[in-house]
């Protein structure tokens, strides 16, 4: 374990690596992002001055639904609001890694959290390393991604023309899925985890919007898990 | 390269909204130690966040998507590589789409 304040330069290229290594999964949401500001009428400055500040590609996209003339300063505030709020336990699950980082090091990097740089930095918390650096690293190398495939959306989007539904968006599901076997630690995961899914199913079912299904499921699953461990050492 | 007044504070509405929700979960952790029942439940938070995120997307996108999803865990177990089950995954569903199915 490093022990100097846990945020070193090796992590950071680390976490740059990693990032790396699952651009092709980020890269078609950013293009659609793109694409979709060049729709409701954003100036190429705009959606990148959006992009680069907010960073939160569901949050985006509903805001950009729900974009009028004037701009939906509230509505579009608050649609952020809600759709990030999932964001906030992460932060709390990611306190180990930050503990020893303070300042601009720990504010500003958790000024770039999201959710692919979190699950890589759970994963590398888990192979006993606690270096803020590494989720720094990674949520920057996402940063940089998401600005080059917005600005390519917003540029070229017209010309590509890919349909919602196109597989290629399929994408960025795809990369949450494979880093979810990285979370993986064994059967103590499965029963929370059908919990959380089937949680996030009924809430959904029941007509509930985001992020409602995704904190209500992650919350049980969490409880589960949390009731099963106490019981198992008691 | 325009920058209406208007849209610029919904950006910064929406941009401090976000940085609201980031360090905010962790600013209230670091004000107030957590009892050891929500510390556990911070341990299995991660894995079952994606879960939640997953699971009402995959069943909105229809059963190809949940096959393609299957192929993306397959592929990832057995061969640990990102990229690989990425491709594993738009591949499959872009074969399903192809075969009509879907």
């Amino acid at each position: 374990m490093d022990q100097r304040g846990g945020f070193t330069r090796g992590g950071v290229v680390r976490g740059l690596k990693a990032a790396l290594a699952i651009t092709l999964g980020l890269s078609p949401f950013g293009l659609v992002v793109g694409m979709t500001a060049d729709g409701v009428g954003l100036s190429l400055a705009e959606t990148l001055l959006m992009s680069g500040l907010v960073f939160a590609g569901t949050a985006q996209l509903v805001a950009l639904q729900l974009w009028s003339d004037p701009a939906p300063i509230l509505a579009a505030s608050l649609a952020c609001l809600v759709i990030n709020l999932r964001l906030a336990p992460m932060g709390a699950a990611l306190a180990p890694m930050l503990d020893r980082t303070r300042g601009l090091r720990l504010w500003g990097t958790l000024a770039l959290l999201v959710d692919n740089a979190f699950a890589l930095a759970i994963a590398d918390m888990r192979a006993g390393r606690r270096d803020a650096g590494f989720l720094l690293g990674a949520a920057f190398g996402m940063w940089l991604n998401w600005m080059a495939m917005v600005a390519l959306g917003h540029v070229f989007g017209a010309a590509l023309r890919l349909p919602a539904g196109h597989p290629v968006f399929f994408a960025s599901s795809a990369a949450v899925l494979a880093l979810l076997v990285q979370l993986w630690r064994g059967r103590g995961d499965l029963q929370p985890w059908i919990a959380a899914g089937g949680i996030a199913l009924a809430a959904q079912g029941l007509g509930l919007g985001a992020p409602w299904p995704v904190l209500a499921g992650a919350f049980a699953g969490a409880a589960l898990g949390a009731w099963q461990d106490r019981r198992r050492r008691a | 390269m325009t920058l209406r007044p208007d849209v610029l504070a919904a950006i910064l509405g929406m941009a401090l909204a976000s940085y609201l929700c980031r360090a905010g979960g962790y600013a209230i952790l670091r004000v107030i130690r957590p009892p050891p029942f929500v510390q556990a439940m911070l341990q299995h938070l991660p894995g079952c966040i994606f879960v939640a995120f997953l699971a009402p997307a995959l069943a909105g996108m229809g059963w190809p998507a949940v096959a393609a999803g299957a192929a993306v865990l397959l592929v990832q177990v057995r061969f640990g590589r990102l990229v690989l089950s990425i491709l594993a995954g738009v591949g499959a569903l872009w074969l399903l789409r192809l075969a009509g199915l879907g």
